[in-house]
């Protein structure tokens, strides 16, 4: 019921639909009576990206001292196997997510540009550390000011280097985006 | 140690004086092969450890300093080489003598763009071919666009 339920108020929110108080009232009323009113379509898009969000698999890319912290992460201690994210791939084309975790140098770009186009769709991208945000403290000719300068980030985890927390927070966020996620349906 | 350095190498090196942390001889390029042989067979110093560069920019007339540490295994001695050369003079590689200068010397070609005479593959190590400049030289102006490396 409760899923349900949730899932209705997405779909409705998804679309933008507003109803008017007479067809709410008949909404209410069927909701009270454990009724389900969506579409398949709707329907089966929440339960794929229910399923993508709940089961996010990272590549093993650990590039500098932040891949300490993102080890950590998976340790016991943090956990992150808790919540699905714990099987870190060693090859890309088994992940789904890519943490950059570090410092990007401008020879390290190609590799990584390459490990993200090998990577299958659905895929994702967290910039991890100050480093990958915008350079960030180890800035220089060699190092690239940014990862959004090679490949496309959904979640920015800031922090020199970020606690396992702060990026346990940015998967949980880029699960709740994956949730929102609108994509084709015979895409994924 | 300082005394035994000295009587070693007599005319062979310019000075030798007592650093801060270490004896330093400074002397020349030509004299560089020499030195570096006389403190491995003579007096046991049988590894190097660094390989570096000082840019004295407009403050000396020979622009370089380049400077070997070399350190002795079995007791705690080490030494300092220090040879002075001008922009785009080349240094004679020490690649024969010690196997492990290779890739320091490769580096300071990196970064200060002194090149070895005798060695075996000098390229770039850090940096990627096509980088413009050196960069630890003081005059290094780094612009925005860099050609970027390619992907093999």
């Amino acid at each position: 019921m409760a899923v349900g339920t949730n899932g209705q108020e997405r779909a409705l929110l998804w679309r933008n639909i507003k109803l008017d108080p007479e067809e709410e009232k008949v909404i209410r009323k069927q909701l009270e009576r454990a009724l389900l009113l969506t579409r398949v379509e709707d329907m089966i898009r929440w339960a794929v990206n229910w399923g993508k969000g709940h089961s996010i698999w990272p590549v093993t890319f650990g590039l500098a001292c932040c891949a300490i912290e993102m080890m950590a992460t998976a340790q016991p201690r943090y956990d992150m196997a808790r919540l699905g994210y714990e099987v870190f791939r060693a090859s890309p084309r088994q992940a789904d997510l890519m943490i950059v975790s570090g410092t990007v140098t401008w020879k390290m770009a190609p590799i990584l540009r390459q490990i993200y186009d090998q990577m299958a769709e659905p895929k994702y991208v967290i910039s991890m550390g100050t480093c990958a945000n915008t350079g960030g403290k180890y800035w220089n000719y060699a190092v690239v000011p940014g990862v959004d300068n090679i490949v496309p980030v959904d979640v920015y985890v800031p922090g020199c280097p970020p606690r396992p927390e702060s990026l346990l927070y940015g998967i949980l966020q880029l699960k709740k985006k994956i949730e929102r996620e609108k994509r084709p349906l015979f895409n994924f | 140690m300082i005394s035994q350095i000295r009587e070693k190498l007599g005319e062979l090196a310019t000075d030798v004086i007592e650093g801060i942390d270490m004896p330093t001889v400074i002397t020349t390029k030509e004299n560089l092969l020499k030195v570096i042989e006389v403190l491995k067979n003579e007096l046991g110093f049988n590894t190097i450890t660094d390989i570096t560069a000082v840019d004295w920019y407009g403050r000396r007339d020979k622009r370089f300093d380049v400077v070997y540490h070399l350190r002795k295994v079995q007791s705690p001695h080490r030494v300092r080489i220090k040879v002075a050369i001008d922009d785009g003079e080349k240094v004679p590689s020490l690649v024969p003598i010690f196997e492990g200068a290779n890739w320091l010397e490769r580096e300071v070609f990196d970064m200060f763009g002194i090149e070895f005479e005798g060695h075996p593959n000098m390229k770039r190590i850090l940096l990627w071919e096509g980088f413009p400049g050196h960069p630890l030289r003081k005059d290094f102006f780094w612009r925005e666009e860099v050609p970027l490396p390619e992907n093999e």
